[in-house]
């Protein structure tokens, strides 16, 4: 007997069906993975199966235990809610209230559906958090969320879930905000309490990695319908449905050619500070500083890219930043042979078209009131301006092909076009054909494919390893991804906690790595 | 194919979609836009001078012309008068005729011939009634609908301006500038307003500049703290990091990339500015610190209200005209903020 079974869920917004005749069940105690790329009405069809998602209409069958969801009145919903199907979200902090401590959210669930007074549901809440693997859980239950690191807060998110013992937890993408080397202990916790407690869990994701080693069965789910369904290993070796095998296929491929001999960006003593308050009257005065990058060198050749890998606040975006002289730093940058130093204003900004950033949100590194045209062109305007207005427009046609953009083979229908009508990899290569449109020989790629899906990130890498060997350009990759710096990097510098602690060929770090964190990095993939 | 339609459009447009799709707010606009117009060819509606006059075999625009009472029979060389019984008698003989406007009173113009005593409840001749000189009361609410509301426009436009300028600088330099700019206009902002103004229009003699100097000096703060907070958060979006990595320069970056993305709290705001500039003009002109006398005003319509009770006529329509024109300009406000809510969705637009 099956502890949920789904039949033929329809989820419609309005006129449009995001989710179509989904089928599916868990047993109690399994653990299920529900995987798709963004959109693909994943997260849609897990909310609902608590009918938390109130514009959404819905037909269809969701039996719990036997009782049928959708027509079970509010107050045994709620009850159901919490206590029986639990739920942990994506980003921990914004799912956390950020004026209550966590003990008294944990309280607060606790004694909603157990009815206990507060100091036992006190104690429980710290029993909670011990077993959650919180250290110090008697001081933390006083933190406030932001207190705490991600990590942690996503174990009190898990800890809140499981206080009342939920016969089944729905995990939508809850290693995602996380950095490479927490992932993996949130998913060991999961698994561990699941055998604790002998709940079933539903994990929604787009991490194949992560299904491989986590779940007993997949449903893959492509524009709202669930293409195949089986046990982990019959779906990831012998996958049936061609949206399963392309999204197996997609981990990056390596192409890329060799580096030539030379220079064109050199780093000496890169070192970057951020002025910070001091707490009380002596901010008024002073400044304390925070380092987010010690001193740093390295040398960039033609056609080399070097991957620059790291989990969230190890320092690699402000180096970037830097690079770029758009941040202050300290020690010497020389850009084809330039020290960004030593030039005047109008120098510098010649210079800026050698070196150029590709972001890592196409939805916010492109003005959003601006057409492709203006966007691309904007480049010419400033270092072309001899250029007519048809040149431009052939140039910027020009960009756009090289990045493969097109509407049914034609460029020029999209030049009046705004970047919200295009989707996530296409605004990502716009962003691209903006850098290279001014013939740049450095790109910075502040984690180019981090915001895009796992079959578009393969296309936009392919794309610019294709551009690499046309034009000979140098990346810079800044990347937390392995599997990334694995597909294009020629040399790889790890860092961590603002420190380069590793540095060298690519087959030599990922082979023989020679720190400890290095090797934790691999391990957690 | 309406999915390719709405496509094709930019946000501006998309706004304006959204806009309409609130009925109330559309509506208002549409009203509200209707009354302005009106209140611009107020000269056409409410007058004393006839549109066209033909007068023994000549054409006569009394509109554009200032034709002496000799003209048409009279005794002196004064204006004409075309309420006076004797002139509308001559302008009856023969072949001669007159189009009056469909309101025959000017704002500033006495009803002589009233049969009551004025104020003078509404009648034939004066619709709305008149107020306690004579005057009549629709033409005025007509004239003075005009004035609050070009008076509201101006104030809005230089605070606009003045605002986003200001703003802007604050955001886009922030640091030290902002500190210092902060500190300046947080200072304006506590002066005590009203009492600025009866002061100051103590010191100078009334007129309508004045006032839309004054009440444009101390209104665009809160545009300003606005547009400060949208650029302190735009400036550091990947877009104006992109166009900075590219060489840009400050100039273009405010003004190409920043400002139309920090436009949007302006427009919400512009409708409720335009209110509150017309509740300001209202009640100076109420407590007699206004515009000066004579000039047709709802303030002072308010007041004649207050001292003659008895004259309901004066305070209802005075009233009722204030309360549509803010209710008009508040729905739109309304319809504005939810259009410029790049977050709420339209039919056919994806969430």
């Amino acid at each position: 007997m099956s502890l949920l079974t789904v039949s033929n869920l329809d989820i419609r917004f309005g006129a449009r069906r995001v989710v179509d005749k989904a089928s599916f069940s868990i047993a109690p105690g399994e653990k299920l993975a529900l995987v798709g790329e963004s959109g693909s009405g994943k997260s849609v069809t897990a909310m609902s199966i608590l009918r938390l998602v109130e514009s959404a209409r819905l037909s269809g069958e969701i039996a719990f235990e036997g009782r049928d969801v959708l027509t079970m009145p509010p107050d045994e919903l709620r009850g159901l809610r919490g206590s029986k199907i639990a739920m942990i979200f994506q980003e921990p902090m914004t799912a956390l209230n950020p004026v209550m401590t966590v003990g008294d959210q944990i309280v607060e669930a606790i004694q909603l559906h157990k009815g206990l007074d507060r100091n036992a549901a006190r104690q429980q809440a710290i029993e909670a958090l011990k077993r959650v693997g919180v250290s110090e859980a008697e001081r933390r239950v006083g933190s406030y969320p932001h207190q705490l690191s991600g990590g942690q807060r996503q174990r009190v998110m898990i800890a809140m879930a499981l206080a009342c013992e939920p016969k089944l937890l729905i995990a939508d993408e809850p290693t995602t905000a996380l950095d490479v080397t927490i992932r993996r202990q949130i998913i060991d916790l999961l698994d561990q309490l699941r055998h604790e407690t002998g709940m079933a869990i539903l994990i929604i994701t787009h991490d194949l990695n992560l299904v491989r080693r986590f779940a007993d069965r997949v449903a893959v789910m492509e524009h709202g319908v669930l293409v195949e369904q089986g046990t982990t290993a019959e779906v990831m070796n012998n996958p049936q449905h061609p949206y399963t095998r392309k999204l197996i296929d997609s981990r990056p491929q390596r192409a890329v050619g060799e580096a030539s001999e030379g220079c064109v960006l050199e780093a000496q003593g890169v070192q970057v500070d951020y002025p910070v308050p001091r707490p009380g009257i002596r901010g008024w005065f002073s400044k304390g500083s925070f380092t987010a990058v010690q001193a740093m060198s390295f040398r960039l050749a033609p056609g080399e890219t070097m991957g620059v890998i790291g989990e969230s606040g190890s320092g690699k975006t402000s180096l970037a930043l830097a690079l770029l002289d758009l941040t202050p730093s300290s020690g010497d940058i020389f850009v084809s042979g330039n020290n960004w130093k030593s030039l005047g204003h109008q120098q510098k900004r010649d210079l800026r078209r050698r070196l150029q950033v590709v972001f890592q949100d196409p939805l916010s590194s492109l003005s959003p009131r601006l057409t492709i045209e203006q966007i691309v062109g904007e480049g010419l305007e400033i270092h072309e301006q001899q250029l007519t207005p048809a040149q431009r427009r052939e140039r910027i046609i020009a960009a756009l092909q090289d990045v493969g953009l097109s509407e049914n083979g034609l460029i020029e229908p999209l030049l009046a076009r705004y970047p919200h009508e295009f989707s996530g990899g296409q605004r990502q290569r716009i962003a691209i054909a903006r850098a290279l449109i001014v013939q740049p020989t450095v790109v910075v790629l502040d984690e180019p494919t981090s915001a895009l899906d796992v079959t578009i990130q393969q296309q936009v890498l392919q794309l610019l390893a294709e551009l690499q060997r046309k034009y000979g350009l140098s990346y810079v990759l800044v990347t937390h991804d392995i599997e990334v710096v694995r597909a294009m990097a020629h040399r790889v510098m790890v860092m961590k906690d603002s420190r380069v602690v590793e540095s060298g060929p690519l087959e030599r770090v990922l082979n023989a790595p020679e720190s400890a964190y290095t090797r934790e990095l691999l391990n957690a993939m | 194919m309406a999915q390719a339609y709405t496509k094709r459009r930019g946000p501006w447009a998309r706004a304006w979609q959204r806009f309409r799709a609130n009925r109330l707010g559309y509506w208002s606009l549409v009203v509200f836009t209707a009354l302005f117009v009106a209140s611009l060819l107020a000269e056409v509606l409410c007058n004393d001078k006839p549109l066209v006059v033909r007068y023994n075999g000549h054409w006569y625009a009394p509109l554009f012309q200032s034709l002496p009472e000799t003209t048409f029979g009279g005794d002196f060389p004064t204006p004409t008068d075309f309420l006076d019984p004797f002139i509308r008698e001559q302008l009856a003989q023969g072949d001669n005729f007159a189009v009056f406007p469909p309101n025959p009173f000017h704002y500033s113009t006495i009803n002589y011939f009233s049969k009551v005593p004025n104020p003078a409840p509404p009648t034939a001749d004066n619709w709305f009634g008149t107020d306690d000189r004579g005057r009549d009361l629709l033409a005025r609410l007509l004239y003075g609908f005009r004035i609050s509301v070009l008076f509201a426009l101006a104030v809005t436009a230089v605070c606009a301006v003045a605002g986003i300028l200001y703003g802007a600088l604050q955001g886009f330099f922030a640091g030290w500038t902002d500190i210092g700019t902060e500190r300046f206009s947080e200072i304006w902002n506590s002066m005590p307003t009203l009492y600025m103004l009866i002061i100051f229009s103590a010191l100078f003699s009334p007129s309508t500049w004045l006032l839309i100097i004054l009440l444009s000096a101390f209104g665009w703060m809160s545009i300003a703290s606005y547009v400060r907070a949208e650029f302190l958060k735009n400036r550091t979006l990947d877009y104006v990091r992109a166009a900075r990595a590219l060489g840009q320069s400050r100039r273009k970056i405010i003004f190409r990339h920043i400002l139309p993305n920090s436009l949007t709290p302006v427009i919400t705001l512009i409708p409720f500015e335009m209110a509150g500039a017309i509740g300001a003009l209202t009640s100076l002109d109420f407590l007699g610190l206004g515009v000066p006398p004579g000039t047709p005003s709802l303030g002072e319509l308010l007041g004649q209200g207050k001292s003659n009770l008895d004259a309901w006529w004066i305070s209802l329509a005075t009233f009722s005209t204030l309360v549509v024109m803010l209710l008009l300009l508040i729905l739109i406000g309304d319809a504005l903020r939810d259009a410029l809510d790049p977050r709420k969705a339209i039919n056919g637009d994806a969430p």
